[in-house]
């Protein structure tokens, strides 16, 4: 077993309604201390309501190679982006 | 010798001194994570001193703030436990320190609420919150330490035994906690003791380790000014800028 202890990414909703946003990664040896950890250090100044902690290996990652095939066949099809509806200016969030 | 004056002054003390002491681990600690978490309860136990002090000066009605009391008395005056002024050691000792002091502050606080005294209890409400956390995170080190490796259950065993001999004296009253209890300021001694030795066991039961004689020797004479030599150390540190410059500000 590595002496080190995992690396843990750090999410943290910040309000009701909020989806948990990744704010970083920290060290712990367990799951319990990951959370007891973000909130030391990532929570400090009142930011949160609910924390996510996932061990970063448990992360699957796109590769950066494959950056093209996933992502340009979309470039060209501008018709999907919702850039044509007038929003209200009172929708917050969106 | 005013009672309550006395009584403010060791919850003050208690908080002042271990804060400082966690406060020279800033930037020090084992781990960022153990550093900022440090950190956080040294800051938790000043905020807590502020309110502690500041109501004992005006009980007091000498007209000593929150700063003449903690930067101009000397180490008799300080009313602190022995527990809180102990080195902070390696890892172990650190955190054991922080392990039998936040058990005894967490179920303090909680008799605390039902304080008659309206003031105590708004202090003991607004410091429990932080307090519940600073039990949970130190208990949760205890059990990861002292059912870790070998080294690790080893030096928490150590920690332990060496520093037992100072959990009692929280639970010795003598005449001003007494006043206090008859006067339903303060919670009884008994079932405090009985709360911190129940949540004590549980947690060191879990971590593995070996709970020291509950007949052992208690050390005492903090709460009513006689320190180990350490104290004056710590002060000498803390109190070195407002000595040196009386009256300095920001």
């Amino acid at each position: 077993m590595s002496k080190e202890w995992p690396l843990w990414e750090v999410f943290i909703r910040s309000q009701h309604g909020l989806a948990h946003k990744h704010v970083g990664s920290l060290h712990a040896p367990d799951a319990e201390m990951a959370i007891n950890n973000a909130r030391d250090v990532y929570t400090r100044r009142n930011e949160g309501v609910s924390i996510w902690v996932v061990k970063a290996a448990d992360i699957v990652a796109s590769s950066p190679a494959d950056k093209e095939a996933l992502f340009e066949p979309s470039n060209s099809k501008v018709y999907r982006h919702p850039t044509f509806f007038p929003m209200p200016e009172e929708v917050k969030n969106l | 010798m005013d009672a309550k004056f006395e009584y403010l002054l060791r919850q003050g003390d208690n908080a002042l001194i271990l804060s400082q002491q966690l406060s020279q681990l800033c930037g020090k600690g084992p781990a960022l994570e153990e550093d900022m978490a440090l950190t956080n309860v040294a800051l938790d136990l000043l905020g807590q001193t502020r309110l502690w002090l500041t109501y004992a000066g005006e009980i007091e009605g000498h007209g000593r703030d929150e700063d003449r009391l903690a930067y101009l008395r000397d180490a008799r005056d300080f009313r602190n436990c022995l527990l809180v002024e102990q080195p902070n050691g390696d890892y172990a000792q650190t955190l054991t320190r922080q392990f039998l002091f936040d058990t005894w502050h967490y179920f303090l606080m909680r008799g605390l609420l039902a304080s008659s005294d309206r003031r105590i209890a708004e202090i003991a409400e607004k410091s429990i919150k932080e307090v519940t956390y600073h039990l949970r995170r130190s208990g949760d080190l205890v059990v990861r330490l002292g059912d870790g490796t070998d080294v690790s259950h080893r030096k928490m065993q150590d920690a332990l035994d060496d520093l037992w001999t100072y959990a009692g004296e929280m639970f010795i009253y003598d005449d001003v906690d007494q006043a206090m209890v008859e006067a339903g300021v303060a919670p009884a001694a008994a079932p405090l003791r009985d709360a911190f030795l129940g949540h004590v066991a549980e947690v060191l039961a879990e971590a593995t380790l070996a709970m020291p004689p509950l007949d052992a020797y208690f050390q005492r004479g903090g709460k009513q000014g006689r320190h180990t030599e350490r104290l004056g150390y710590i002060l000498a540190e803390m109190q070195f800028l407002q000595r040196a410059y009386p009256g300095a500000e920001w």
